[in-house]
């Protein structure tokens, strides 16, 4: 067992972990932020995407351990003082979402494009997203809302 | 107001939760003291398990119980049954052979469950799994995974019940008048087809969570369902022998379906009956690699179709010869799938007047195969739309005008077709026209021009569908052999202040019920889309329900719901007769209020619900306290959605890569409710079709039967990147035996898309002489093909 600690959604947390435990089962098991999703064991799906020192990350694939003393960013921290996120809005807006199994990798993935692109072109929204699986809604509007996003914030 | 009712793109209820992370599904709930499964599968595709020793695995550590299936077998745990019987053409039932959740001695897939383990924590079930694993011997038996082959004599015997591995070898039409057709025609059309095998890939893995309480006798499993009563149905009275009455099934959030989650499966039997043994609740959660392994796959067709032409283009017979992989064990729906959701499409959009289809559908030591987006109706519909411009290029005929010369014209609704359906409703000119004019279609050749300038080959494909959805009715599928009716529920519970609750059979998983079926209300009642809560998903709150597939929710669980309402109108008017001191007939609701005719007086909706549960002065014997109305709606007939896709692809000719540069579609779907999430439905089923078309393929080693494709990194799952955006239109007929006149659009974007891809394709390389691309046309197979049409010509 190690002692990790860290800042998740603004919060100091510390846990006892194992040397093996995931970023995304210290999340989802001894956290309980259930947000964040598991839906692959080959880090391919994305719906396990977190933002780590503010960038995005696959939580399957990094250690709790490696994230000890870092700043953690889960879908449940994302909306601030019960404003949602303008990339939460556009996901509801323009319908990104069905079953939302996928969306919370989504969206703190395309958060994280917007943050270092402010207007990105469709194609590069698209190559973007290639390591978040959607089964429900062929990506046409969730590249809309990412989209409507990226307007939003340059408005 | 803004309109929320009928034809309003209302924002979907349910997203708040999805998009703040606080979404529950099934493995995001736990309970004090749950253990944690892991089930033992086997590495071989056929194998006699000659012994297994667990005693290690049992004192490891946090280690519970291990559980093989002699334990299973002894406490009688049943067979996972099959839900329709199908019957072969010399009448004898289909071969059901025994699929127990555990094997006992013998394991036919890899993946087959062998031994189940439960420990304290996940990792320890893990970890006292691998040792079972290592304490397992088998015999390993040789494996058939090849549907072509696996009926030939000499093929490794899967069951050994089960004669030349088949299942059944059945037939639907008239094959003295197909063949009397195809003995006189001008012109005979064949094709040989395979449909690969798909792999569902739901983002949200199967889980379960058992829990049993030993002081009440009472089990409850949350689990990821489309259709928990069924799930209590079928648990209850053939596999476990739990009293239904002591069984709740919870489908909380589920993460997507597409078929894959209707079934019960071998996981969920095993959870149950281990809790009841344990008296503790027990948790397993599938890892990706296990889903591969064990969801239910879907198509996996190898098909001969022959098509008979008249001089003039007139289609005069079809016939068609498929065998059907049914995968090692035969699962709920499995058998039902390549038969009447498969053989009576067959005439699609088209006047054809003889068809005959022979299925024949053989065991092989692959996952069992079931129902997957479509069902059956792609099958169809992609032989029929290959073979139709097959032929249409063979005799010089533009493969539109085909079409639209053999469309069951307007006015022939209801149309009977030769194999078995009474389409009710459409118009196949309407949706094609519309697509052809959203597509350019006139102006493709000048797209060819520019796209061969920049060195790519650009071709355009049509597909002109059909597909029967609404899967239900009871009487009809009964004489076709389902053990099981096909109605649905709804119950309208109006509240003292006015707002409603609804408990709908129908499941939600990714579909925006509690949207859609709060629209319905409002459109009837006149109450906001957020005084409305639409409960779904739970045994222990709705009464029954037969769940959601074969895009059913609103056509049948939608107008059970109308059903409902009407029900709760009706009686609205009783108690507003009562208190306004008028008669009942003379009480017209409307706009959210009752009043009677031709005077000033009238009640709110919310004052009638407070009077119907504050009853001081009703006359008991004619009018019964409280608003809360149930319907179960059984409908008369199939629905029939139908539609146009065009497609233009672009192919680099020096690697074989295809971008799907134009994808518009015209669909027939009914009634709309609400446009946003029909044309999101009609987007996701669009990516699995591309996907069949062009990526995925599930495959199994020919000689060990290994999966090859266990995995996101050798099964091409299509991501953004690989997609356009989708331009979809519709044309309305309306479905004439319902009253809400809908029809279903789940599926009709994966039944209508896969062949107008390969006709796009196929146009894009005919010059070369290449004639058919079997799907996926992967760059690997492009290239081949035209590799090879060059060689044959030079
Ligand atoms: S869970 Fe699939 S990438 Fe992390
Ligand atoms: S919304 Fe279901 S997987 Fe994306």
């Amino acid at each position: 067992m190690a002692t990790v600690s860290m800042r998740v959604n603004g919060k100091a947390v510390s846990a006892d972990v194992e040397p093996a435990t995931l970023l995304a089962e210290l999340l989802r098991e001894k956290l309980g932020l259930t947000g964040t999703h598991v839906g692959c064991d080959t880090s391919q799906c994305g719906a396990c995407v977190v933002h780590v020192g503010g960038k995005s990350v696959k939580s399957c694939t990094m250690l709790a351990v490696e994230a000890d003393g870092a700043e953690v960013k889960t879908i449940e921290g994302l909306a601030e003082n019960g404003q949602l996120h303008p990339v939460q809005e556009a996901f509801r807006e323009h319908h990104g979402l069905q079953c939302g199994f996928c969306t919370p990798g989504m969206i703190m993935s395309a958060v994280d494009l917007l943050a270092r692109t402010s207007d990105p072109s469709e194609r590069e929204i698209r190559d973007w997203l290639e390591g978040n699986l959607c089964r429900c809604t062929g990506y046409h509007n969730i590249v809309k809302a990412v989209q409507a996003a990226a307007r939003a914030g340059r408005e | 107001m803004a309109n929320q009712g009928i034809g309003a793109s209302v924002k979907r209820k349910e997203d708040l939760r999805f998009i703040t992370g606080r979404g529950r599904y099934t493995d995001d709930i736990s309970v004090p003291g749950q253990l944690h499964a892991h089930v033992v599968r086997s590495p071989y595709a056929h194998a006699a398990i000659t012994a297994i020793d667990t005693s290690e695995a049992k004192n490891a550590p946090g280690v519970v119980a291990v559980f093989t299936g002699a334990d299973m077998a002894a406490d009688n745990v049943g067979s996972l049954p099959c839900g329709w019987l199908i019957h072969s053409k010399d009448g004898s039932p289909m071969v059901e052979p025994p699929y127990p959740p555990l094997v006992a001695d013998r394991a036919k897939h890899v993946g087959d469950n062998v031994a189940l383990v439960i420990a304290e924590t996940r990792q320890q079930a893990a970890q006292a799994g691998q040792l079972v694993a290592e304490n397992i011997e088998y015999d390993e038996l040789p494996a058939i995974v090849s549907t072509a082959g696996a009926a030939a004599d000499g093929a490794p015997q899967v069951h050994s019940e089960a004669a030349n591995n088949t299942c059944y070898d059945w037939e639907l039409g008239d094959k003295a008048a197909t063949d009397a057709a195809f003995a006189s025609a001008h012109h005979v059309t064949t094709l040989d087809v395979v449909q690969n095998r798909l792999v569902p890939n739901a983002i949200e893995p199967r889980a379960c969570l058992a829990e049993y309480d030993p002081a009440t006798g009472d089990y409850t499993l949350h689990l990821t369902s489309q259709n928990p009563h069924v799930i209590r149905l079928l648990m209850s009275a053939f596999v476990l022998g739990i009293p239904e009455h002591k069984l709740r099934i919870v489908a909380p959030d589920v993460g997507g379906g597409f078929g894959s989650k209707i079934f019960p499966y071998a996981e969920e039997a095993m959870l149950l009956w281990a809790a009841g043994k344990l008296g503790r609740a027990i948790k397993w959660t599938a890892e990706r690699s296990e889903s591969f392994m064990t969801d239910r796959h879907g198509r996996d067709h190898v098909t001969r179709v022959e098509l008979a032409l008249a001089k003039d283009g007139a289609f005069v017979g079809l016939r068609v010869a498929t065998i059907a992989n049914l995968g090692a064990y035969l699962s709920a729906f499995g058998s039902s799938i390549p038969t009447y959701l498969y053989g009576t499409l067959l005439a699609g959009c088209y006047t054809t007047p003889a068809v005959y289809v022979e299925v024949r559908a053989v065991f092989t030591n692959t996952a069992p195969v079931d129902a997957y987006r479509g069902a059956g109706r792609p099958e169809a519909a992609f032989l029929l739309e290959r073979v139709v411009d097959v032929a249409a290029r063979e005799m010089g005929i533009d493969p539109v005008e085909i079409r639209r010369k053999n469309f069951i014209p307007e006015d022939a609704f209801p149309y009977q077709t030769p194999v078995a359906l009474e389409y009710d409703s459409g118009n196949y000119h309407a949706t094609l026209d519309l697509a052809l004019e959203k597509s350019d279609y006139a102006g493709f050749e000048t797209r060819r021009d520019a796209a061969r300038q920049r060195g790519k080959l650009r071709g355009i494909g049509v597909s002109t569908y059909v597909e029967a959805c609404g899967i239900a009715p009871s009487s009809v599928a009964g004489a076709l052999g389902a053990r099981a009716g096909l109605y649905e529920s709804a119950q309208v519970r109006v509240h003292p202040t006015g707002s409603v609750t609804v408990y709908t059979g129908s499941h939600s998983h990714g579909q925006g019920h509690e949207t859609t079926f709060a629209q319905l209300v409002h459109e009837s009642l006149g109450v906001p889309v957020d005084q409305v809560e639409v409960v779904h998903g739970d045994t222990s709150k709705v009464a029954f329900g037969m769940g959601t597939y074969g895009s059913r929710s609103l056509a049948v669980g939608g107008v059970a719901l109308h059903n409902a309402l009407q029900k709760v109108i009706a009686k609205g008017k009783k108690i507003a007769a009562h208190m306004l001191e008028a008669s009942d007939a003379d009480i017209e609701f409307a706009e959210n209020s009752f009043a009677v005719t031709g005077t000033d007086r009238s009640m709110a909706f919310a004052d009638i619900a407070f009077a119907a549960y504050v009853p001081h002065n009703f006359p008991h014997d004619q009018l019964e306290p409280g608003l809360d109305e149930t319907a179960f709606y059984d409908p008369k007939n199939f629905t029939f959605p139908a539609g146009c896709h065009v497609v233009e692809v672009e192919i680099d000719p020096d690697t074989g890569a295809v971008e799907v540069v134009n994808v518009t579609v015209s669909d027939d779907v009914g009634r709309v409710i609400n446009p946003m999430i029909v044309d999101g439905q009609i987007h996701g089923g669009l990516a699995q079709g591309i996907g069949q078309a062009l990526f995925e393929d599930c495959q199994y080693d020919p000689e060990s039967g290994q999966l090859l494709t266990g995995s996101y990194m050798n099964y091409t799952m299509p991501r953004a990147a690989d997609l356009p955006f989708y331009n979809v239109g519709n044309h309305v007929t309306l479905c004439r035996h319902n009253a809400l006149g809908v029809k279903g659009v789940g599926e009709v974007g994966s039944i209508g898309v896969p062949p107008a891809v390969i006709n796009a394709i196929v146009d894009a390389l005919a010059h070369l002489g290449v004639t058919h691309i079997d799907m996926p046309a992967t760059p690997e197979r492009v290239w081949r093909a035209i590799r090879d049409a060059q060689a044959a010509k030079a």
